[in-house]
Parts: C-alpha cells; structure tokens; sequence
C-alpha cells in the first residue's frame, strides 16, 4: 500500500543528480520524504519531527548530499539513526533477588494482554525452566478468567483464579501466598484492559504495583497503534513507571511506528514481540528489522553493506553510464551477477531488497532457486565476445543458438528466454535513465512493469507460504 | 441520558483535544506557511494520514486564496466541510433484508471489539422490538464463546455455539437455519479476530460468507468491519483487505472514549468509500452509537460547552 521510503528516496535523489549542488530545498524535499515514510508507518508526528531534524544534521554534518550515492547514503543514516533509538535486543525479564520474580501485564483493551501473559508463561516454563504462576485479575471483560484458565492448560503452567467475585488486589494478595506456599519463582499477573484516562481503574493499577511490588510492569501495545501511542504510554509510565514494553501483532502487515513512538516517551526496552496468536509466537525484539519495517524496506542497511564491500564506486558510475547509454551488454549483465553472487545466497538478499520483503514471504520454504542464474551464466559464458556485445547476432541466427544451446548444456528455448529477458531488462534501463531526467510519466511505466514482480532470471518462486 | 447527550459525551474528549488545539491554533493569526505546518500536524495528530491531511490542507490553500481569507478561523468552516464531505459521501444506512432474517456478519483484527460490539447491537435491536439471534463464529479464540455467551445473557437473546474448534462456517450454518426456523429478525454473527494479511483465515472468511449466500442469496445484508479508534494508518489495510474479501459495506468505530481520535476514518471514507455506521464509546451495553457524520466533525469543531 505504501511505496517504500529508499524507493522515494532514490526518486528524489535521481531528481536531483546532475545539478551540481543541492540546495536547501533539495535537502529538505528529501527530509520530507524521510517525514512521510515515518508518518506513514505511525510514528508519533512529534517524534517524526525530531528525528528527522536529527537526520539532516548528519546528513549535512557529513557532506554526503553531494555525492553519487546520496540517496542510499541518506537511507543508511535514517536505518542507522533508527536501529539506535529503538534500542538493544532485548528477551529477558528481570528477576528478583527474593522469588517470586512479579510481573504485571498492562495496557488498553484488546492489546493483547491475556494472550502475552500465556506466551511469556510458556517461555519462562519451557525455555527458562521456570515455575511461573499466572494470575488472572480481569475481572471486568466477560470470561476473561476463563480465556487465561484455558491458556494455562493449554500450555501446561498453573494459573491462579480465584474468579470474578474476589477484588483484583485480593485476587493478587492470595496469588502472592499461593506462590510462596507453591515454591512459584514468576507471578504474572494478567490486569484489565483499562483507559488511561480512568482515574478509578489507573488507581487500581497503582495499588497493584503497591501490593505485589513487581520487579517488571510490561506495557503491553498493539503494533498497529497510531499517533496515540504517545500519550497511552506517557500515562502508564507516569503512573506506574513501566519497565519494559511487549509488542504484540507483529505478525501483521503494520508499520508498527508506534514502537518508536512508545520507546521515545518511555525510554523502557521493548523485550519481547508477539508475531502470532498461538502461545509460542513470541520472540526477542531485533531493533534493526524493526528499523528496516518501520521504513518499509527491507534489512537495507545490510545489503548497502555487501554492496560497499564489493562494488565500489567507480565501477558503479560505469555501469550506469551503460544504462544511460543504453550499451549495457550480456558481458555486463554477466558480471553483474557474479557480482551478485559474491554477495551471498539469493534468497537472502532478495530479503534485504527494498519492496521484495513482501513479495518474499510468498516464496517456498528452500527460498530461491539458484539454477536458472546458473542455467544464464552458462549461456553466456557459450557465446563469443561478439556476441555478448551484440544479442542481435544471436537473435537472428539458429544456428549460432543451437550451438549456445549445446555449449551449455541446455536447450534453445532458454537461450530464447535469456534473449528476451534481456531485452526487457534493457527496456527497463532505459526508463530508468530516462527517469533520471526527471519526468513522473516513465516512474509510472517503471511501476507498471515492475507490477508484477518478475525477474530478469525467472524462475524460483513457488506457490504461496504462509 | 439521551442519545445525543450520550454521543456527545462519547466524543468530548476527541472533540475537546483537537478543537482545543485547532481552535487555538487559528485564534487571531493571520494564513501563513507556518499557521499551514501546526494544522498539518494536528490533523496527522489525529490519525487523517499524510495523503488526506495534504489534500485537506491543500483544500484550505485553495479556498483561503480564492476567497482571499484574511484570518486563520475563516479556515475552519472550509476544514469543515471538506472533512463532512468525505464522510458523508456514503450512505450510512443499515441493509435489511426484505423479508427473512436479516444476517449482519461482524469481522475484523484482533481485539478491536467485534464480540463487545455483537452484544450492544443485540441489545439495542431488542429494545427495537426485534427478535435477535447471536452465532458465536468465533470458535477459535480461548473462552471466546464464552464471552460472547455473558454478552447474549446481558442482551437477553438466544446464542448458537458448538465447541471451540469447530469449523466457524459450520456455527454460522446452524444458525442462519435456525434464524429461519425460530423466525428471527436479526442475525448477528461473531468471527475470529484476523490479521488480514493471513490468507488462510482470510479464506475461512470467504467460506462463511459462501455458506451464507447460500442459505440466504443476498446475505450477509451488512457485513460490518470493527476498527479501533486507537489504529493507526494500518486501518486503511484492514480496510482494504476486508472488502475484498468480504464486500464489507460499513465500519464501526470503537474505543472511542479513550484519547484517540479516529480520524482515519476519514482516509478509510475517502480512499475506500465505506460509510462509518456505528461509534463505540464504552464497554457498557448501551456504549453503542449510530455514526452520525455530521455530529462527527460537528463535534469536532462545534463550542465546547462542557
Ligand atoms: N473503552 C472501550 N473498550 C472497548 C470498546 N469496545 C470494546 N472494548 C474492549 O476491548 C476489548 C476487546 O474487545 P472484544 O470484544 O473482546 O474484541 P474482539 O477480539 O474484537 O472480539 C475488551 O476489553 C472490550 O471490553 C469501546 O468502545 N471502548
Ligand atoms: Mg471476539
């Protein structure tokens, strides 16, 4: 639904290339860019502006808007900038000196609490070798008990509910000797989904903490939360003082730019992510791939590294000198993907490739198959330097295609194949360069050929995975 | 306390934080780039979304110059209106069936209030004087039929369930037969929270609404999207993924007695055309509200006199 912010990013910077120095207009369409993507994605306008403001101060500081690779620099710098303000990796939960170890859950209605208080219970019991204890003190939404109850059979861990009838603080009062008689070492205690703004059920909150004195109170937020995402964790933190933040829903499509947000105004970890609906998906939290989702690309920062290590710039220029010369040639096309193919396995950087991150969740288990880039080099390395230069040659002769064909031990149709790609990948270079001079018109054509994605080496994707 | 008291009080708050703001914001200033960037952010405050906040900001430019505007409040009636086209460019109405059971199938993400809503809409539809039917279709979820049975107690109305498990589709079946048998009026069916960019569930979906079709040819008659107020710009994607699926022809806005202020609806109105139907501002029986899109941004922007 949203273009990515490196795509945009690599259109503005296009736009500007060429005109010898950029102007402070220039830099800030481009901050406007970086603005959207982080608006898009939900990060709190607030924080939005902050961090961009921060972002054109190194950009400039470092004098890299002048140069060639500007715009994948620019991007770099925002992932860089990103990854730090999100935090460590962080999967663990603090423990007390004195067991039980209390944890309370927290959050609005329909965060996720109930659900990520069985995850965490279920982590502790089979990866930690805990004996946690999980306490069921929403009395308020209907069978809210029973859905914990339910949780806690399913996943093999006690569960303290004593049911609706009892108070909340003497539901935890009796939760807490029932652990101490029980030996528990974790109390997790699942609260109601409440309103920051009510006074009453906050205070009820309060004297939670009071009475259990937590070594974590977890926030629990939904990945999809928007701009009021700031104000729902000021007010937590503000009056209970969280430790740390669970993000749930993360198996969805969102942004999730509220992590950002929560993180900014908290300054609390997010320790965990829940990435499903069954009591396993739950996972430690990368900041990095959070940085990467919040701008709608992929692990961009990574595949801008392994391509510094083994491009360098020079050659770069060449190449798209080619493309805009239109004279790029099969012996380009097959070195480019040697190129690409000391970078690592493919499917791996198809991840790391800006508006493929999607697309790659729809490919088979044994990700990409890397026989027909072998199946190309093959047949290009049959045909003669003349050749390589010049398809045409080819193209127009059988005979010199047979004899490809059985150079390289496959067959004349994939030569075809080959040829054609290429010829629509020369196409599609000369819209890109096009573009380069400006002009929305050819983006649009891009975009139309790009629609469906497609390889200039078919091949390699499956059915739809989950 | 009556309907428009009640929907009022639902909204104070979103009205009170942004009117506030945008009410100051314009006080005696004249129209200026800057004056331009505070209403840009508090309309992405909001949660209106970069594309509809430029379109709405660019609406201002437009007008403030062609009817050269000399303060910043001359802005306001233009935001105004620009905000209630949108939203009422759609009609709001609930579908009802010519005759038979009218089957009103809710959907939406996880925990957004599908199954909460279920139980006010029940309730409100029999204090209609409507005879009303509940099918717990979500049999996924741990103790979600249970809930949804608290909620058909409170409303006092029949519930059909089978286990959890079982196949959703199947729930659903039964009960459009016995909606038919028991002569009911209103059928309202609950469903799993799912993330729409799971396609098997998003299939499950598919086969509901395939099973009711084919007991009742143009059911569902309403096939209702839950959002919670508090979404951000994802909203647009449940949207737009929940119509494909399921030809969704209305939202219901919830959770809006918190802090957040809905607003993309608005891009959800604009982009999608889906009428808003319903407002949730509570977890009581009667926190239901039908969306009234004038009342809406009347509120938005209307005296505060609270
Ligand atoms: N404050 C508030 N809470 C709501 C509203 N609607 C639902 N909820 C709460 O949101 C939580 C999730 O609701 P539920 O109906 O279980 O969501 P479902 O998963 O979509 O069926 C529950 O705690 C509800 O009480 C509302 O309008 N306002
Ligand atoms: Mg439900």
């Amino acid at each position: 639904m949203f273009e990515s912010l490196s795509g945009r990013l690599q259109t503005a910077f296009s736009k500007l290339r060429g005109k010898g120095r950029l102007s402070e207009t220039d830099v800030n369409d481009a901050m406007r860019e970086i603005r959207r993507a982080l608006l898009e994605a939900d990060v709190n306008h607030v924080v939005a502006k902050k961090f961009v403001d921060a972002v054109k101060e190194r950009a400039i500081g470092q004098d890299i808007l002048q140069s060639l690779t500007a715009g994948q620099q620019v991007v770099s710098i925002v992932n860089d900038e990103l990854t730090r303000l999100l935090g460590e990796t962080q999967a663990k939960l603090e423990r007390s000196a004195k067991p039980p170890t209390v944890v309370m859950m927290v959050g609005l209605q329909g965060a996720g609490k109930t659900t990520a208080t069985a995850k965490l219970g279920r982590f502790l019991a089979t990866s930690e070798h805990r004996r946690p204890l999980l306490v069921a003190a929403d009395i308020y939404r209907p069978a809210a008990i029973d859905q914990l109850v339910a949780l806690g059979q399913q996943i093999g861990v006690s569960v303290w509910a004593p049911g609706a009838t009892l108070a909340p603080v003497e539901i935890v009062r009796t939760a807490l000797d029932e652990a101490r008689r029980g030996g528990y070492d974790y109390v997790l205690i699942d609260t109601a989904g409440r309103l920051h703004i009510d006074d009453v059920l906050m205070n009820e909150l309060e004297q939670l903490q009071q009475l259990s004195d937590p070594e974590e109170i977890l926030l629990v937020v939904d990945a999809m939360t928007g701009q009021d995402a700031v104000t729902v964790a000021q007010s937590f933190h503000e009056a209970l003082g969280i430790t740390g933040v669970v993000l749930t829903k993360m198996d969805g499509d969102t942004r999730g730019g509220a992590a950002l947000s929560v993180r900014h105004v908290t300054g609390c970890p997010i320790k965990f992510v829940g990435t499903g609906e069954r009591p396993d998906a739950l996972e430690p939290f990368y900041p990095d791939r959070m940085a990467s989702r919040i701008l709608g690309m992929g692990d961009v920062l990574t595949l801008i590294e392994k391509a510094q290590a083994h491009f360098d710039e020079d050659q770069a220029k060449i190449l798209e000198q080619k493309m805009r010369n239109n004279d790029f040639t099969l012996e380009d096309f097959l070195s480019q993907l040697q190129q690409v193919k000391k970078m690592g396995p493919l499917d791996q950087l198809m991840g790391m490739i800006p508006g493929l991150g999607g697309a790659l969740k729809h490919l088979p288990q044994g990700g990409v198959d890397e026989k027909p880039l072998k199946r190309i080099e093959a047949i290009i390395l049959s045909m003669s330097p003349e050749e390589r230069v010049k398809p045409e040659l080819v193209e127009k002769s059988s005979s010199r295609r047979v004899r490809i064909a059985k150079g390289s031990g496959t067959q004349v149709k994939d030569v075809n194949q080959l040829l054609r790609q290429f010829g629509e990948m020369r196409k599609m270079m000369k819209q890109f360069s096009a573009m380069g001079k400006g002009g929305k018109r050819s983006m649009a054509g891009l975009k139309n050929r790009l629609g469906a994605p497609r390889m200039p080496f078919g091949g390699g994707r499956g059915k739809r995975s989950r | 306390m009556g309907i428009f008291d009640r929907l009022k009080q639902g909204l104070t708050k979103t009205r009170k934080t942004f009117q506030d703001t945008v009410a100051t914001l314009v006080h005696r200033r004249s129209i200026d780039a800057e004056l331009y960037d505070e209403l840009e952010e508090k309309l992405l405050a909001a949660d209106i979304g970069f594309d509809t906040t430029t379109a709405l900001l660019e609406r201002m430019k437009k007008e403030a110059r062609r009817q050269s505007f000399q303060t910043a409040d001359q802005l306001i009636p233009v935001l105004k209106e620009a905000m209630d086209e949108i939203l009422t460019a759609q009609d709001h109405a609930m579908h009802t069936a010519a005759q038979g059971p009218t089957v009103i199938l809710v959907v939406g993400v996880n925990g957004v209030g599908k199954t909460t809503t279920i139980g006010k809409l029940a309730h409100r539809y029999t204090l209609e004087g409507k005879r009303v039917m509940i099918a717990a279709g979500d049999t996924f979820r741990a103790a979600a039929i249970e809930q949804l049975a608290v909620w058909a107690e409170r409303a006092n109305v029949p519930l059909v369930r089978q286990a959890i498990g079982s196949d959703a589709a199947a729930v659903i079946f039964d009960a459009v037969q016995s909606a038919r048998a028991r002569q009911v009026d209103v059928l309202l069916c609950d469903t799993a929270g799912r993330l729409q960019n799971k396609s098997h569930l998003m299939d499950e979906l598919r086969k509901i609404v395939r099973i009711m079709k084919r007991e009742i040819p143009d059911a569902p008659h309403e096939v209702l999207l839950v959002v919670d107020a508090t979404t951000g710009q994802n909203a647009l994607s449940q949207a737009a993924m929940f119509k494909e699926v399921a030809d969704v022809t209305g939202v219901i806005l919830t959770k809006l007695d918190g802090t957040a202020k809905g607003g993309v609806i608005l891009p959800i109105s604009r982009e999608l055309n889906l009428p808003i139907k319903w407002i949730g501002i509570g977890e009581q029986i009667d926190d239901l509200q039908p969306f009234m899109a004038s009342s809406f941004s009347e509120a938005l922007f209307s005296p505060q006199e609270s």
